[in-house]
């Protein structure tokens, strides 16, 4: 009489040899090539920088400091830039975590 | 029609235009938001019909729907952890209206909503919004100190606070960006070679021979399209578990 835990253990080896076994994408880390990579940087850098000169733009309209707040906050977008690139290549903590 | 006047028309796909005639026109309802509305109707006929025969082994459509509904679970629970199962009907709504969207949009003569910056920043701020009201509700004012992590200096306060209130910011803005520069992207590459088959063809008695180069490029587009339509809806899901995940357990 074989064990019933050995049908899950060789299914399982079975499976590696095979390259069944998709990579697991867990932990925040996303799927794509290098040109998908790219263009993730390159989407949150200059979506970081739309928001900042967006921002610095709205608030100079409002307090009449043209172009001032809207050079300030240029600087602070491409910081943001920078800062949403970073966390792209840093491993995320997971959910089971924190 | 696109190759009209030797000119490449790849943008006029976009346009938006009035359908079911002057009542369509009198209330503004688009060809765009026609097909939101066919895709809500193929996501509800999917859910029903698929899983009404409740086979204990499913048949095509309740695999298909049983696949969909395990995908995002699992996603959600990985991502979000426990906490995270109450928002699965949100992710699993957003991941079908999206990718039944860009599937739908590989469709001759068919429309695609997600390759409009209004519609995706609108499902992006959503996203948005519920991420902020999730996080205050749960944590109150600690909420705030996620613009300041911990153990940093205090005189560098000035310099933190506003790039990571920029950067929390600017999550709608590219999740949105990226999926409808995805989208946009892709269906102009398929419009342009599809113009270049139409223009080769005319082109005497080597015409037809020549385009079938643009041709077969097209083909491969289109299996390329329908890998872009489903990665840019998971991504889309992904990022809001991931941002859900960082409302829930603020870091």
């Amino acid at each position: 009489m074989t064990d019933r835990n050995s049908f899950d253990r060789r299914l399982r080896e079975a499976r590696a040899k095979q390259g069944l076994d998709k990579p697991q994408y867990g932990q925040g880390q996303l799927p794509g090539g290098n040109w998908g990579i790219g263009f993730r940087a390159g989407v949150e850098v200059v979506s970081a920088l739309v928001v900042g000169v967006g921002l610095g733009f709205l608030l100079d309209r409002w307090l009449g400091t043209w172009p001032w707040l809207f050079l300030l906050f240029f600087v602070v977008g491409a910081a943001a830039g920078v800062l949403n690139v970073y966390r792209l290549f840093t491993p995320r903590r997971g959910a089971d975590k924190s | 029609m696109a190759a009209e006047g030797k000119a490449i028309d790849a943008l006029g796909q976009f346009e938006l235009a009035t359908v079911l005639g002057p009542i369509g026109g009198a209330v503004g309802f688009t060809n765009s938001n026609l097909f939101m509305v066919i895709a809500a109707g193929i996501i509800l006929a999917l859910m029903t019909y698929g899983m009404r025969a409740r086979a204990v082994v499913p048949g095509r459509l309740q695999n298909m729907a049983e696949a969909a509904y395990e995908f995002i679970h699992g996603m959600v629970t990985d991502q979000v952890g426990d906490e995270g199962r109450r928002f699965f009907p949100f992710v699993f709504t957003l991941f079908m209206f999206v990718l039944v969207g860009n599937m739908l949009g590989l469709f001759p003569y068919a429309f695609t909503f997600t390759s409009h910056i209004a519609v995706t920043f609108g499902l992006a701020a959503i996203v948005f919004v519920l991420i902020t009201v999730v996080a205050l509700s749960i944590h109150g004012k600690k909420f705030f100190g996620y613009f300041f992590p911990e153990g940093a200096p205090l005189w560098l306060a000035p310099i933190i606070v506003p790039v990571e209130i920029v950067s929390y910011l600017s999550r709608p803005v590219s999740l949105s960006i990226r999926l409808f520069a995805n989208m946009v992207a892709g269906h102009v590459m398929l419009k342009v070679f599809a113009t270049f088959v139409v223009m080769l063809a005319g082109l005497g008695a080597v015409g037809p021979f020549l385009s079938i180069m643009p041709l077969a490029l097209n083909i491969a587009l289109v299996g390329f399209e329908v890998l872009v339509a489903f990665l840019q809806a998971y991504v889309f899901a992904i990022l809001t578990c991931i941002y859900l995940h960082d409302a829930v357990h603020l870091h």
